[in-house]
């Protein structure tokens, strides 16, 4: 439902009545067929919402070229015939589908609903009223999401980086961090948008990559870059790509003479002040809440933050104050792509939790038109170029690729897209099938890896069999890597959809197959992740097992005193444990590890084996890592040798006894990045700085003589956590910054432990006698997850942490089907991020674990009766175990073995075609007459 | 509780990236769900996007 937007929600959780009021489109949805033809007319231009202002775009529009759905909708702010009856109206004269209404109504829907997740994200900070800034007077000034318009192939200047003033292009570019951020007297936002520091950085290093020689400097407070490889990518840019960071606080920008220029002023770390001239300035722009969505929270009965987002506890993340209604993404805090993705994920669990018996109630399986028997028929090839945007139309000539293809043997049709995944460009390719009588596809665009599937649907779509198209991969094989020698890409280009004609040319119709689900879930680890996983299954209707290796139950968290907001860690997750080991259908094995696994998505077999040694196995269809982490051991600091050296979660002990030592001392020091963020361990543990900046507020609180010293190098109290670090400099902590060349040195002297670090402010080195010095020690993955994930075939990162399917879009799921990562297996990261993540993977498993059978992939290794004589050579090599030898009776009634393979555990990788000396095994839609042809049309030209 | 109605439909409102992930598990795992969005199309911020880290794929 678009331009919809919600009014009242009466009722309770379960049984909902929602209130949706739907603004007018003056467009017929249903006769709509965006050909284009009202916008090309309309005489109204406007500034385009989607291009940020940097264009435009008609009265009558649509959102962007890829818009779900693909209609056109009238602004009736700016239409001039709405505005003025009679008027106008060439759009109504050139529709030819006659979907434009000029009389459409508002209307209003009441809908009986089970729960509602509340999803309306953000809108970036208008620096316009802040002045400073000079944004809305020089038109060099630009946000960051302007920015990302000039470098989008579909944005205004199609990936050019030009001076928006005179489309000269951009030599020098500085990014302004926390505009509309971490600054309560231009905007009133004290808080961190947690998301700017790392989309200034991709910006930088993008920007550079378009205009070779530009320069860029990005001028900030703390690098904030504590997600998952976020560091290393701040490493890259800095060593490789030569972004320039500058740490100060910009006084303003000033426009320099009539040419457009920019001038910077700021003071620099020693103490000068100094000035810089740039030809654009990006305004690294904050999340805010807008308006609409302090009126949806009214509407929806919720309470906010002081921060006004939506106020949820760490325990239950997605969790608003009125029961039954949920968030996720940007309206509980500012917050990244993958923690919103892993939000809505968490939501969904929320949601399923709740409404558990009403599953299924109104739903239907989806169906496709009957598949065309093209068997018969001769190959019709239909060839579908992709300009992937810049990406590939950049460097390969895409015309000369379309050209090519349609001499190519067989091809019928071909045509090429600007994005050929886009919803509209699918319509066209099913609707191109039919028109064109096509029996065979092929896509030159990018991977299969993230692309086949969708254009398998189409295929199905339009009545062919999915497995009929082939991709060529002229832009991760192609474009990307070979930039610099556009010709010879084109070459190639040309060269791989010659290839991929001569394979789908010998393509058969496969049929997928089908998989029973044993429908129960395995959970690993019994901490704070583990637990909510197991709970939130069980909560849905599904068995669970919970496996820990220990004797106790919590993990890392019983460990833990406060969340940052200030809840009881141990007392929610006794609680948490208490529901686990109540609810039937939770099993749980304590000092159980898994020691052995076979079978695959739907139906795994892991053997656990206990400390006595004792077996079990269980059979599950789904499985979730959350294995946790562990606390670094500082080899620094002397902290081997100095007993009042300690780490954070000792000194949280020493603290909560109210240990004489802490009691007496006057003058501790924190110093954080201990294990974080050098050498091979490149990462950022997250938690690090809040904790410590926790601790010393308590101090402070205890007894505000004492002096708190915290040792950084960037502060990273990321989000809504601000709060806390404003309380910690309000209440006197000391907060001294330093580099990882000028480390501090902690030394022994008497009954005091000498501090020495090189202070920013005063420019000189100081020493600090103190009494105690607590190390903020890094999270360390668990030293065997390697092992683990060997058992199940998922992988681990260069740091050991375990490794997601994408980054961003599947955060939870590891690339082996039916196998899930949360918590601090994954990443370092706060509780509440554990506990969304881990009713994330949970929400994950339910869609399997929710149906009675599944459908696979079809490229499976197939056996040749006629050719297998038993030998038995693929049954070693085979990696997944998939193929056995069993006993066969020949046609002469001579006995004999033959192979059998178990299609859901074979992963189609061909290893066994590849040994098999007697063409006795293939993989369908690799057959060696697809293969051979494949080769054959590579080697000829 | 008196009344134990549970209804088996949910409404999302908001067609993000957030918003379309919790859709689709919903109707993954057997609810009926209603995606509420207040402008003319879905995709939300995530499609003004170029391109993202790390892998550079374009947002779209």
């Amino acid at each position: 439902m678009t331009l919809s937007e919600v009014t009242a929600v009466t009722g309770i959780a379960g049984d909902f009545d929602v209130t949706v009021k739907e603004s007018p489109r003056y467009v017929d949805v249903d006769k709509c067929i965006a050909c284009g033809a009202c916008t090309d007319k309309c005489p109204k231009k406007v500034d385009s919402e989607y291009e940020a202002g940097t264009g435009k775009r008609k009265a009558i529009y649509v959102k962007y070229a890829q818009a779900v759905p693909l209609k056109y909708q009238i602004d009736p702010d700016s239409c001039i015939r709405l505005k003025k009856p009679g008027a106008c109206g060439f759009c109504e004269k050139v529709c030819d589908a006659d979907a434009i209404n000029f009389d459409d109504t508002e209307k209003i829907h009441q809908i009986n609903v089970g729960a509602v997740v509340l999803a309306p994200g953000f809108e970036a900070y208008d620096p316009t009223d802040a002045k400073v800034w000079g944004y809305g007077v020089n038109p060099n000034v630009i946000t960051a999401m302007q920015l990302e318009r000039y470098l989008s192939a579909s944005g205004p200047t199609e990936g050019h980086l030009v001076r928006p003033s005179d489309g000269k292009p951009a030599s020098k570019v500085a990014f302004l961090q926390c505009i509309g951020s971490r600054d309560e007297n231009l905007c009133g936002n004290g808080y961190c948008s947690s998301v700017c520091c790392m989309y200034a950085i991709k910006e930088a290093v993008i920007a550079k990559d378009h205009v070779p020689g530009l320069q860029t400097t990005i001028f900030y407070m703390d690098m904030r870059t504590h997600g998952k490889d976020f560091d290393l990518y701040l490493e890259r840019a800095k060593e490789e790509s030569g972004v320039r960071f500058v740490r100060c606080r910009v006084n303003g920008v000033e426009t320099d003479g009539a040419g457009g220029d920019l001038r910077l002023s700021y003071v620099n770390e020693d103490g000068r002040q100094i000035e810089e001239f740039y030809d654009v300035v990006v305004l690294s722009v904050g999340l805010q809440t807008p308006k609409h969505v302090l009126e949806l929270a009214k509407n929806a009965d919720i309470k906010l933050t002081a921060d006004k987002f939506a106020a949820t506890s760490d325990f239950s993340p997605v969790q608003t104050s009125r029961e039954g209604i949920f968030t996720c993404g940007a309206i509980a805090g500012p917050k990244d792509i993958p923690q919103s993705v892993v939000e809505g994920s968490a939501a969904a669990a929320a949601v399923a939790d709740l409404l558990a018996p009403a599953r299924f109630e109104f739903t239907a399986e989806p169906s496709f038109p009957t598949e065309k028997d093209v068997s018969k028929e001769e190959p019709r090839i239909g060839v579908f170029v992709c300009h992937c945007g810049s990406n590939i139309a950049g460097v390969v000539d895409v015309e000369a690729v379309e050209e090519y293809a349609s001499t190519l043997p067989d091809v019928v049709y071909v045509e090429r897209n600007l994005f050929s995944c886009s919803q509209d460009t699918q319509d066209m390719i099913a609707k191109r099938i039919q028109e064109q009588n096509l029996n065979r596809i092929v896509i030159a665009a990018c991977t299969p890896r993230t692309h086949e599937p969708l254009f398998r649907e189409t295929l199905k779509a339009a009545g062919l069999n999915e497995y009929l198209v082939e991709m060529a991969n002229i832009r991760n094989h192609n474009s990307w890597v070979h930039g610099a020698t556009p010709d010879m890409a084109t070459v190639k280009a040309k060269d791989l959809v010659r290839m991929a004609a001569a394979k789908v040319t010998y393509g058969d119709s496969l049929k997928p197959i089908g998989v029973s689900i044993t429908q129960k879930g395995l959970v690993i680890g019994g901490g704070v992740a583990g637990l909510t996983s197991a709970l939130n299954l069980a909560e849905q209707g599904f068995e669970v097992h919970l496996v820990e290796r220990t004797e106790t139950l919590g993990g890392n968290a019983m460990n833990l005193k406060h969340t940052w907001s200030g809840e009881h860690v141990v007392t929610q997750v006794t609680k948490l444990i208490e529901r686990v080991l109540a609810h039937d259908k939770v099993i749980v094995h304590k000092e159980f590890s898994v020691t052995h696994v076979s079978g695959f998505v739907g139906n795994f077999i892991s053997t656990i084996t206990g400390k006595d040694g004792t077996t079990k196995v269980i059979e599950h269809g789904a499985g979730i890592v959350a294995t946790g982490g562990d606390e670094y051991t500082p080899k620094e600091y002397n902290y081997d040798s100095i007993t009042k050296v300690v780490t954070s979660v000792q000194f949280d002990k020493l603290f909560e006894l109210k240990e004489k030592h802490v009691k007496q001392s006057r003058k501790f020091v924190f110093i954080q990045c201990v294990g974080s963020r050098e050498g091979d361990s490149m990462y950022c543990s997250k938690v690090c700085c809040t904790h410590s900046v926790q601790s010393a507020i308590a101090l402070k609180k205890e007894n505000s003589e004492r002096s708190v010293y915290i040792l950084y190098r960037d502060m990273r109290t990321y989000a809504q956590r601000e709060a806390l670090y404003k309380e910690a400099r309000q209440l006197g902590v000391i907060f001294i910054n330093y580099e990882l060349h000028g480390k501090p040195k902690v030394t022994e002297n008497g009954s005091v432990i000498d501090v020495e670090v090189w202070d920013h402010v005063l420019h000189r080195p100081l020493k600090i006698a103190a009494d105690m010095v607590i190390l903020a020690t890094a999270i360390r993955p668990k030293e065997d997850a390697a092992e683990l994930g060997k058992l199940y075939k998922v992988p681990v990162d260069g740091h050991g942490f375990f490794q997601e399917a994408h980054a961003k879009l599947r955060p939870v799921d590891f690339s082996t089907d039916g196998m899930f990562v949360a918590g601090l297996a994954h990443y370092p990261k706060p509780i509440e991020e554990s506990v969304a993540q881990a009713l994330a993977a949970s929400a994950r498993a339910a869609t399997l674990l929710s149906k009675k059978s599944i459908s696979l992939d079809a490229i499976k290794a197939t056996v040749d009766e006629d050719y297998c004589d038993g030998c038995a050579l693929c049954v070693d090599v085979c990696p997944y175990h998939a193929i056995t030898l069993v006993d066969k009776v020949g046609a002469d009634g001579a006995d004999g073995k033959i192979i059998v393979v178990n299609k859901a555990q074979c992963k189609g990788c061909g290893l066994c075609q590849g040994t098999c000396p007697k063409r006795g095994v293939y993989v369908a839609g690799f057959t060696m007459q697809q293969i051979s042809a494949q080769i054959q049309a590579a080697l000829a030209v | 509780m008196l009344d134990t109605k549970k209804v088996g439909s949910v409404m999302i409102v908001g067609g993000g990236v957030t918003g379309m992930q919790a859709a689709l598990d919903l109707a993954d795992s057997g609810y009926y769900v209603y995606l509420v969005e207040k402008s003319g199309a879905i995709g939300g911020a995530m499609a003004q996007l170029d391109k993202t880290f790390p892998t550079n794929d374009c947002s779209m």
